[in-house]
């Protein structure tokens, strides 16, 4: 800020400045860029959830190129060497995939950890955009103007399980062959055209010599371009639309409210890219996934008990091993039962989820733009809505790995089957209906605190014996003692601590013992807290000093 | 609407003579954010508690930078390659070493920018405008009018001439690339599901050799009873790529039943174990009738046999039929028969192939 002086000049002196002068000469990026760095982000624990599924998305682009460097993509047929690293497989013969995905396990350094942090990252990009989706939902950010950008992200997660389940086909092991022959059986199961989709996909009847390079170019590139490219318009669309945000003071449907991109916003976001890059790496060290090499190549006549997919794949899985042995025959031609659980059950949720926008809008006749987000408890049958939708999901997935869960706890599998079968028709309405009762009782205590005020703990005794506890009143009460302040859709402060009751006016600093500042700094401190309490602090003070019933 | 161009922005000449501060919340303004609350963390400068904030910050990137460091060292110098069990496992430390060394960097440095923003940057709150307004009657009046005389100029609403022969060539653009990519891919699926490579072939007359594996002929003594063997049609020479034993359609199991255990023959398969009244032998294809896994779980005292992918069970004493799970058709059984071998061994053949289609159930398959 002293700098003054300096700037009375149009010539740059600064290297800085002479390489702005150079840019802007030729991009004229001044106020375009000024416009962007001032851009405001609003904070919310809860916004962070779509933050790590892009940078997981771009940890996957940098560590997955990496592997292409050694990766084979071919179904030949090959030996591991007689003199080969891990020894138990020396000798057995093998498609190329296989084998390149043992040699970056074994032969290259530091090349396990590289495939284990993709991995991870696939798992977490998907959980972290199904969280995102839950936190969209439940908060209503889905609503207009904002449906496209709804449309574009569920397009995304769709996406996202396709390029996982073709990645995790690749090394051509036990595991994944096994995951290819059940994605044949459901193209098989398709009515009509289900052979020749089939036959299609993998150049003749299972499994083929092709079904590994199709899937790997679809990994590397056909997919990956289409989901940058709708990331890219999901982020366009959030720029263009402005960031939702939870009401509260200066925060309307016409305002956005938080801290500017530069210099807060991204170091903050900066940091916890590589704050989630440091987790995903963590796992990839010291969390073993898909080691394939106790899998072995992949073979038809063999399986191994207890496989399981990736977890996005699990609801499916479970679908399937859930949905009952119903076959239609008409005419020698057959619908297989596998056709309902694995095709139309997805096409049935992600169309009702890409549906539930337009449809709340016409439920509720609500055409207005909305910028602002609701609490979950303020609109109950949304929130009933999805913890129903979340529970059928969650028996799904569960039953996706019920062997594993009949084996641990020595249930009889059959009876798992069962148990998700009834759970799966009784345990979403019955969600929705102790959801629905948890967000009135919640709705019924906001208020219940804004007229009687906060508890205290404080029990006094009347002169007539009786015992009453003393509220405190969270804001202007009337003659009566009861609070007049209204719902505002924000959160109301349910313990005293939240009013500041257990936090001192000054901290006392320092760990071990307090932090004394020398004397003319701790005057000037105290000059400057005096000065900056004064003026509002002695009228807040009055409201919330008295103690009512 | 917006602040621009309302004549409250300030010139350069002012702007030159305001601190960087005073012009970086002028130019804040023209963007329409309000700062409405900017303060330092330590306005008084030089505390302790502020050298404490530094020196943490400072800390953590130091921690970043060491870790990084020591990723270095431990790629170069840590042994990392597979020994077998038994001999020195120093192996198995040298990817959680990576992995431990590579987060503390990255967790750090991201640690690090995250304290400097909530320690020493200023405390700020910005209000941005939204800039929500549709856009105005006069835009959408002209946008309308532009694209509707557009269209005019192209003639096309009278040019019904042009407008379905373009049409056509639309047509022709859409479709063409289907057909030369997707085309190119298509196979026709014809028979090949309806076959395995157990059907009959004139090398071997006396029906085609029943194999493990490594293509050793399977004979009678081999199981024990109760025993069961996944086996292959003996056929050595490469069919579309794939022989007896690699060809994905054509695992069977062969199960030996234990001693008192009976088979309910399904109608037409009466005579297909071995020996043919009263079987000890019988054989079904290993691949699950529901999604194709390789149904390999078998329980020998119930002759129970279990697909591990989605759990469907089969009866075996009933001819395979389903009796739990998602399975809707019984797993397809194999005639066999026994044949002499040059050994004077005796050595189990198909007699044919499956009567029905192996595998998950298709449109096409009755």
């Amino acid at each position: 800020m002293t700098s003054t002086q300096a700037r009375r000049s149009d010539e740059p002196r600064t290297a800085q400045g002479k390489a702005g002068k150079f840019l802007d000469e030729r991009l004229n990026m001044a106020g375009p860029i000024r416009k962007q760095l001032n851009k405001v982000f609003p904070d919310h624990w809860s916004f962070m959830m779509g933050e790590i599924a892009l940078y997981s998305f771009i940890i996957l682009l940098l560590t997955g190129t990496y592997l292409t460097f050694f990766f084979d993509p071919s179904m030949a047929e090959t030996v591991y060497p007689k003199n080969g690293t891990y020894v138990p497989m020396r000798g057995v013969t093998m498609s190329q995939a296989y084998k390149t995905t043992l040699d970056i396990s074994f032969d290259v350094r530091g090349g396990l950890i590289i495939r284990q942090i993709h991995h991870w990252a696939a798992l977490i990009f998907l959980a972290a955009m199904l969280i995102h989706m839950c936190r969209v939902f439940f908060t209503g950010a889905f609503r207009k103007p904002r449906e496209l950008n709804w449309l574009i992200g569920l397009s995304l997660i769709a996406l996202g399980i396709i390029e996982g389940f073709a990645g995790y086909s690749l090394p051509d092991d036990l595991l994944s062959g096994t995951g290819l022959r059940i994605a044949d059986a459901i193209m098989l199961s398709i009515p009509v055209i289900g052979t020749w989709v089939s036959f299609l996909i993998f150049g003749g009847p299972f499994p083929g010599d092709v079904i590994i390079g199709r899937f790997y170019i679809a990994h590397v590139l056909l997919i990956p371009a289409i989901l940058a490219a709708l990331i890219g318009a999901h982020l366009a669309l959030v720029v263009r639309q402005k960031h939702t945000q939870f009401p509260g003071r200066g925060r309307t449907e016409d305002t956005v409210s938080g801290e500017r991109v530069y210099p807060l916003y991204a170091a903050k976001a900066g940091g916890f890219f590589f704050i989630v890059f440091g987790v995903t790496a963590a796992l990839g060290g010291l969390a073993q996934i898909n080691p394939v090499w106790l899998f072995g190549p992949y073979t038809p006549s063999q399986v191994s008990s207890g496989s399981q997919p990736d977890w996005y794949m699990m609801f499916l899985d479970g679908s399937t091993r859930l949905f009952p042995s119903w076959e239609i025959r008409l005419f020698h031609y057959t619908l297989p039962p596998l056709f309902w659980p694995t095709v139309v059950l997805p096409g049935i949720l992600f169309t009702l989820a890409g549906a539930y926008p337009f449809i709340e809008a016409k439920m509720t006749k609500d055409k207005a733009k909305h910028h602002l987000l609701q609490r979950p408890r303020d609109v109950p049958v949304r929130t009933s809505l999805g913890v129903m939708a979340l529970m059928f999901y969650l028996v799904l997935f569960l039953s996706g790995g019920n062997d594993i869960i009949a084996k641990a706890f020595d249930i009889s599998l059959n009876a798992m089957t069962w148990g998700g079968r009834i759970a799966l028709l009784v345990l979403p309405p019955l969600g929705y209906l102790v959801a629905y009762r948890i967000c009135l009782g919640l709705q019924r205590h906001d208020r219940e605190v804004l007229e009687h005020g906060v508890e205290t703990g404080i029990i006094r005794v009347l002169p007539t014996g009786e015992f009453i506890e003393v509220h405190q009143p969270i804001g202007p009460t009337d003659e009566h003692g009861h609070g007049l302040l209204t719902y505002a859709g924000t959160p109301v402060p349910k313990r005293m601590n939240q009013l500041g009751a257990a936090s001192p006016l000054k901290h006392i600093r320092g760990f071990f013992y307090p932090v004394k500042e020398k004397p003319e700094i701790q005057a000037a401190l105290d000059e400057l807290e005096s000065a900056e309490r004064s003026p509002e602090a002695t009228s807040a003070d009055e409201s919330t000093r008295q103690l009512t019933d | 609407m917006t602040v621009h161009g309302t004549g409250d922005e300030p010139s350069a000449e002012e702007l030159r003579a305001m601190t960087h501060e005073e012009a970086m919340i002028a130019g804040s303004e023209a963007d329409g954010v309000h700062i409405v609350h900017r303060r330092d963390r330590f306005p008084i400068r030089g505390t302790k508690a502020e050298k404490r904030a530094e020196r943490g910050v400072a800390l953590a990137f130091l921690i970043s930078a060491l870790s990084g460091l020591g990723f270095i060292v431990a790629f170069i110098a840590l042994p990392f390659h597979w020994h077998l069990p038994g001999t020195p496992q120093t192996f198995r430390f040298y990817t959680p070493a990576l992995g431990g060394l590579l987060a503390l960097m990255l967790v750090f440095l991201g640690v690090g920018l995250v304290l400097w923003a909530k320690w020493l940057m200023p405390e700020e709150e910005a209000i941005q405008d939204r800039h929500d307004d549709p856009s105005t009657e006069e835009d959408k009046l002209m946008t309308e009018a532009t694209l509707v005389v557009g269209l005019q100029d192209t003639g096309l609403p009278r040019r019904s001439l042009i407008l379905r022969t373009l049409g056509l060539a639309g047509g022709a653009m859409a479709t063409v690339p289907l057909v030369a990519l997707v085309g190119g891919m298509i196979k026709k699926p014809g028979s090949q599901l309806f076959h395995t490579l157990f059907r009959p072939n004139s090398k071997f007359p006396n029906g085609i050799p029943i194999v493990y594996s490594d293509f050793r002929r399977v004979s009678p003594d081999d199981l024990e009873p109760g025993g069961i063997a996944t086996v292959f049609p003996g056929i050595r020479e490469e069919v579309n790529g794939v022989n007896g034993v690699t060809d994905a359609s054509s695992p069977t199991l062969l199960i030996r039943l234990r001693p008192g255990q009976k088979v309910k023959p399904r109608k037409g398969q009466g005579g297909f174990g071995w020996p043919h009244t009263n079987p000890e032998y019988i054989a079904f294809s290993k691949i699950c009738t529901h999604a194709g896994c390789p149904a390999s779980l078998y329980e020998q005292q119930t002759g129970r046999l279990l697909c591990p992918c989605h759990q469907s069970q089969f009866q075996v004493l009933e001819d395979a039929k389903p009796v739990f799970g998602p399975a809707t058709r019984s797993l397809p059984k194999l005639p066999i028969d026994i044949e002499l071998g040059e050994d004077g061994r005796q050595y189990f053949v198909a007699t044919s192939d499956f009567k029905e289609a192996i595998g998950p159930a298709f449109w096409e398959r009755p």
